[in-house]
């Protein structure tokens, strides 16, 4: 394992330390947590997120005025558990109640729930919702259902909008109802990850190997083959993701690409202009792209293509609303 | 059984966790995201430290401590599900001490926060095959070690490996492995609560 660490045990505190040092005029680390908060105080429902860390800039880079309340950090691909997301809660709680963005993994589940039924014995109002975008397996044979991937970032950033221009906790969580079926994501593994305090990679791919549908994790896909083009990995991502919306010319779209944490940003450019080639031949208006590294699986090679459905005109504005944040 | 039992059996625990901490890992790893051991033995390390300093004079308050350093300490799944058991034994404890009444009170707690069936492949399943055991006076290593074995061929339809389908067959399942380690170190400091 070659990394830049110090000690495996202490890579979150000194992550959270490193981050909060360098970006000091947006964020702030809560002291004896893992939990990076927004140095911005407005009486506003409080937005706040988090889940296993190893997917930076996810979440804390997220985490500022039109985006996140407060980010919690848990250990690598590990939920955070209840007693920190309980002091998230309450920090970001304004008197408005909170409202919490879950990804659709069981450990996350159960501690943010936890976490939420020990708030509401402090009195405090708390919401939430389940993103569940990830489209590689079916729910239909998978109890869990779908995962939480790429496509949470959209989440946080429309909800973070909305209620920085004012929204109630009822009205973000009707507004997480309506967008969250819109948000969809299926993505492609060239290698897998390799945990600092595992120290091997948790899956390996031969060196023309891929596969298609490996969540943020490592988890498994739904197929492996050999190395295509970018074109052909497009074509087939955006097959998979036209099977689950069923493309009309004229519709609108927004897109994020993603890279997975060891893809260089000139290969997911050419990625995307393969994807813009593709739905602008069947007639998809993009109103809104973004590419780089949003969710990662730490060093992991590969990329992920999340498309939002924009139903509603509303929406597009709360994408291209204005934040401060670390990395968004 | 006495204070000082529960505490050795604890102990025990902790001790085989951290024995077995890679090879916890590389069950994950199979089919997981490969922490269990890692993430356990944080759990453990914290729940021998909390027992230590708070020194809990009852059973009921000694499961108390042990659920919240495993709830805030552990994550991911495996914190909740630890935690959650060892609560619902932590509240079982203070109306009836009898082992078989405590496990089955840990494993429908277990339940009642992860919404796990039978035979879906997760720790519920060793905790209902020990509570069950223990009921009828015949929990043995092997009751345990079946528990564990069976898991093997089940295919996965809760929890994260459940996202492997039919690849989960063939592999142990990581949390009942660690429930084991619990119930031999049960089997190993409460005797006298077994015949």
């Amino acid at each position: 394992m070659k990394k830049l660490i110090n000690n495996p045990a202490h890579i979150i505190d000194e992550m959270i330390n490193g981050l909060t040092k360098s970006y000091a005029h947006l964020v702030k680390r809560i002291e004896n947590t893992t939990i990076v908060i927004s140095i911005e105080n407005a009486a506003k429902v409080g937005l706040i997120s988090g889940g296993g860390s190893g997917h930076e800039p996810a979440h804390a880079g997220f985490v500022g005025q039109g985006m996140l309340t407060a980010a919690v950090c848990g250990q690598v691909f590990t939920s955070p558990t209840p007693d920190q997301i309980l002091i998230a809660i309450r920090a970001a709680n304004k008197g408005h109640g909170v409202f919490m963005v879950v990804k659709n993994y069981s450990g996350d589940i159960m501690n943010f729930e936890m976490a939420k039924d020990l708030a509401e014995m402090d009195g405090i109002d708390v919401e939430y919702c389940i993103v569940a975008d990830d489209i590689a397996v079916e729910n239909s044979t998978y109890t869990q259902g779908r995962r939480g991937v790429a496509g949470t970032v959209l989440v946080h950033k429309i909800l973070g909008a909305a209620i920085d221009q004012g929204a109630t906790l009822a009205e973000v969580k009707s507004l997480s109802d309506a967008i969250l079926p819109h948000i969809k994501t299926i993505g492609v593994a060239f290698s897998g990850a390799t945990v600092p305090e595992v120290g091997k990679p948790g899956f390996v791919l031969a060196d023309d190997e891929i596969e298609y549908g490996v969540g943020i994790h490592g988890e498994p896909g739904y197929r492996r083959e050999k190395l295509q083009s970018s074109a052909d990995l497009a074509k087939e991502l955006v097959n998979k993701l036209n099977n689950e919306f069923n493309f009309q010319s004229g519709d609108n779209y927004a897109l994020l690409i993603n890279g997975l944490g060891s893809t260089p940003l000139m290969e997911q450019y050419v990625f995307a202009n393969d994807v813009f080639k593709l739905l602008t031949n069947v007639g998809i208006n993009i109103h809104f792209s973004k590419i780089g590294n949003y969710m990662t699986a730490i060093d992991m090679a590969g990329v992920s293509l999340t498309l939002m459905k924009l139903d509603n005109q509303k929406w597009t504005e709360y994408l291209n609303y204005g934040v401060k944040t670390v990395a968004w | 059984m006495n204070v000082q039992e529960v505490l050795n059996w604890l102990n025990d625990f902790a001790t085989l966790i951290t024995d077995n901490k890679d090879y916890l890992s590389d069950l994950d790893t199979s089919i997981g995201d490969g922490d269990h051991g890692n993430n356990m033995l944080r759990g453990v390390i914290a729940m021998q430290q909390q027992l230590t300093e708070k020194q809990p004079t009852t059973i009921g308050d000694i499961f108390k401590v042990t659920a919240m350093a495993l709830m805030s300490n552990v994550g991911g799944a495996s914190g909740p599900l630890y935690g959650s058991a060892f609560m619902a034994m932590s509240k079982k404890a203070n109306e009836s001490e009898v082992l078989a009444d405590l496990i089955l009170a840990g494993a429908n707690g277990i339940q009642a926060r992860g919404k796990a069936e039978l035979n879906e492949k997760t720790m519920i399943d060793i905790w209902f095959a020990v509570a069950n055991a223990l009921q009828v006076k015949q929990l043995t290593q092997r009751v345990i070690d079946d528990a564990i074995a069976a898991t093997k061929n089940l295919q996965a339809t809760k929890g994260r490996a459940s996202y492997l389908g039919e690849r989960s067959i063939g592999h142990l399942d990581p949390g009942t492995v660690s429930s084991g380690y619990l119930f031999t170190a049960m089997m190993n400091n409460l005797q006298g609560e077994l015949a």
